[in-house]
């Protein structure tokens, strides 16, 4: 043994070679890449704080009742945001109610009853690369399938398919107030005489002599007197000439009423949301699902229980807490989304909140790009309050979400 | 006892269950088929998306490709299709434009998400995790547009001050790729974080066990035991990141500018596929004109490039979550 012991220089080659830095000097690159970590992982922190200052900064003086209870408008000074604001109410609930149920479908297709197959993994693969597409692309499919229908139900403002609606043909009286006469299709022209039956719209009187459109409507006998005819300002008497077309046509409609194609409406918005986000409740609702230990699907199946009977009562309660989670992320990207239901087409100055799934509606981040794409200083400021109502909305979401998971979870065991 | 109702002494156990097996199991069965039907439905409602997204775009752009040529549109070099008589469809300034965004974006996510993933799940005590994580998760949680604002209203600034203090002159304008891609950066950062976290914490405790053993510091272990073995985890993360801010539209449509150019240099504005689309889609362009039609094979291209980064990413990702279980 001692023969063979080589001399102590060798092992300083070797030492010298193999190990380049001192333990000494090792550690201390340990706490200095511990320090630079931080610094780094602070860079997050960082662009946060920046982010919410900016915002609030820029945005928190505009904020006030008037500007969520008033419309959107040309003068920033009198704009609001009510309707977008229900508009993104409206559309995230129908995304809501389809999305989910399909959803969860979904993923409790493909994790309790699938067999390990072929077509499974198809399906798999074919989930997670929709999670990868761009949601403007699903603006283009929402586009093509939903607000036109392949325009196999002809044109959008006049669609093939109505269900439940009145449509009226607009005139002007010589009091240049509107006049609706009912009709049966938008293409009709009614043939008007004196003594037909129109309606008037009642107008209030306001505290500050402002006029108050309401929703009633007064039948007026008609009164079609001469073209040439000099007459004076008087409701109900319209001009010979005027009667030939309608100015307009309207359609009111009640809450069930429904067009083929679509348009660009309350339920094409949702619709179009509800792709985007399915693929997000189909994954997370997977891992619910997964996350159930194997045992208690075991034991509801070895007392009887067939397959369906354990999904329903032991499973599907089991993993609610998760997929409400995985929900309500998936809703708050819905509400904060805008590139799809820009590709829609929306109009951009909506003056009225949506009343049925047909009526024409903008969400919160649309009325935001709105602002922010304007290059004066007092729409960026309207933006930036249009965004702290947005951030509330969203966490008002999330808080009614979180108290929904509290009241479902229960121990497992 | 299941149920609260007192039971008469005098029954008979095969009464009892009687009592309890609800239906019979015919009509149990019958059930059983009818939902699994349902949930077949619902599962290839997927593969229907799929379908309509491929067929569309495929039918749209061939459209376009009657009136402009396939060689003219893959390899043109100039895209100005608002430019009446002497428009060209070139698509490659728009996919230069894009990729441009997304490295500007991935220079500054990537390293930053995978040193933030090291940090939290290698060094940081509980307590500081309990903050951090939420501060991620509120990150990925706000709209894109709000990232649009806030590279408009913070990050240009911030960019033409620091562009005028190096070169002093006006390098930055007022829409640049450089501000769209810091936005974007931002972004991403918090997907970058935890899926390479999620994949940094897959790595089993026997590996990092080991090389402490070996007597390694908490910096050798990470860097050089750790990061590997998660590598392929991580690189699925930075592709799925990479895929989102290809496909990222608010942010470039507010911050990157609308001049479609072949440019490599960050502070040019630049138009990306998307923000081609946003344009078009908000009405510059008639409903029947060619422009409108181009707008659908941009969405065709941009789709094929983001399924091949989805595809690529989810691939690596089954390969990784092999090799631990």
């Amino acid at each position: 043994m001692n023969d063979a012991r080589p001399n102590s220089n060798h092992f300083q080659k070797l030492i010298d070679r193999g190990v380049p830095r001192t333990s000494a000097a090792r550690v201390r690159i340990d706490r200095a890449f511990s320090i630079i970590c931080l610094g780094i992982t602070l860079i997050a922190v960082l662009a946060l704080a920046l982010l919410l200052a900016s915002i609030l900064i820029e945005g928190f003086p505009g904020l006030s009742w008037s500007f969520i209870e008033r419309y959107a408008s040309r003068i920033p000074e009198q704009a609001g945001i009510k309707a977008p604001l229900f508009g993104s109410i409206w559309v995230a609930s129908i995304c809501a109610i389809v999305a989910l149920p399909v959803g969860v479908a979904t993923a409790v297709y493909l994790e309790e009853f699938a067999a390990k197959n072929r077509v499974t993994n198809f399906l798999r693969i074919n989930i997670s690369n929709l999670a990868g597409v761009p949601s403007i692309v699903y603006g283009i499919l929402g586009l093509t399938l939903f607000v036109r229908m392949f325009g196999l139900f002809g044109p959008i403002q006049n669609p093939a398919f109505e269900i439940g609606g009145e449509t009226f043909a607009i005139y002007y009286d010589s009091t240049g107030e509107p006049l609706r006469v009912p009709v049966t299709s938008r293409n009709e022209t009614p043939s008007l005489t004196t003594g037909s039956i129109g309606y008037i719209q009642d107008v209030l009187d306001g505290p500050d002599g402002e006029l108050i459109f309401t929703n009633n409507w007064t039948p007026i006998p008609l009164t079609i007197v001469n073209g040439d005819t000099k007459f004076t300002p008087a409701y109900g008497v319209i001009s010979a000439v005027d009667v030939v077309e309608p100015i307009d046509y309207e359609i009111q409609k009640p809450w069930y009423y429904v067009q083929f194609p679509f348009g660009q409406t309350v339920l094409a918005g949702g619709l179009t949301l509800m792709l985007v986000v399915l693929p997000v409740v189909i994954i997370s609702s997977q891992e619910a699902l997964r996350s159930v230990p194997r045992s208690l699907r075991a034991g509801s199946m070895a007392m009887g229980a067939t397959r369906l009977q354990t999904v329903f009562r032991v499973t599907l309660p089991a993993s609610i807490p998760m997929i409400m989670t995985g929900a309500i992320l998936a809703m708050s990207r819905a509400i904060g989304e805008a590139a799809p239901i820009l590709v829609l087409g929306v109009a951009l100055f909506i003056t009225d909140v949506p009343q049925s799934l047909m009526d024409a509606f903008t969400v919160l981040p649309m009325q935001i790009y709105n602002w922010t794409s304007r290059p004066q200083e007092e729409f960026r400021a309207l933006a930036a309050t249009g965004i702290i109502v947005l951030l509330v909305v969203l966490l008002a979401f999330n808080a009614i979400a979180v108290l929904i998971r509290q009241k479902f979870s229960r121990p497992l065991q | 006892m299941p149920t609260a109702s007192p039971q008469p002494e005098n029954q008979t156990l095969a009464e009892l269950c009687g009592r309890g097996r609800p239906r019979r199991v015919i009509l149990r069965l019958f059930q059983e088929g009818t939902v699994r039907g349902l949930l077949v439905g619902c599962a290839m409602f997927s593969i229907l998306i799929t379908t309509l997204i491929i067929g569309i775009l495929a039918y749209e752009t061939a459209r376009f490709l009657q009136e402009v040529s396939v060689v003219d549109f893959l390899t043109g070099l100039e895209w100005n299709p608002l430019l009446g008589a002497d428009r060209h469809f070139g698509i490659w300034p728009l996919i230069v434009g894009t990729l441009l965004v997304t490295l500007v974006a991935a220079v500054f996510a990537l390293p930053i998400g995978l040193v933030t993933a090291i940090f939290l799940s290698e060094y940081a005590p509980p307590w500081l995790r309990a903050i951090l994580k939420p501060i991620l998760e509120v990150l990925a949680g706000i709209p894109t547009v709000v990232y649009g604002f806030f590279a408009l209203i913070v990050i240009t600034p911030a960019l033409q001050g620091l562009g005028r203090l190096v070169t002093g002159e006006n390098t930055f304008g007022a829409y640049s790729a450089g501000a769209a891609g810091i936005a974007v950066g931002i972004m991403i950062l918090p997907i970058v974080t935890s899926l390479s976290e999620d994949a940094i914490r897959a790595v089993p405790k026997g590996l990092r066990d080991g090389a402490f053993a070996l007597g390694s510091t908490k910096f050798d272990t990470s860097v050089k035991v750790v990061v590997p073995a998660a590598l392929s985890g991580i690189m699925a993360s930075y592709l799925l990141a990479i895929t989102r801010a290809v496909g990222e539209t608010m942010i470039v449509a507010l911050a990157a500018g609308g001049l479609a150019q072949m440019t490599v240099l960050p502070w040019e504005q630049v138009q990306t596929m998307t923000a081609y689309m946003v344009q078009i889609f908000l009405g510059d362009a008639p409903a029947t004109g060619v422009e409108y039609k181009s707008s659908f094979a941009v969405a065709g291209v941009l789709f094929l490039m983001t399924f091949l980064l989805t595809f690529a990413g989810y691939r690596i990702l089954l390969r990784f979550r092999e090799e631990y279980e």
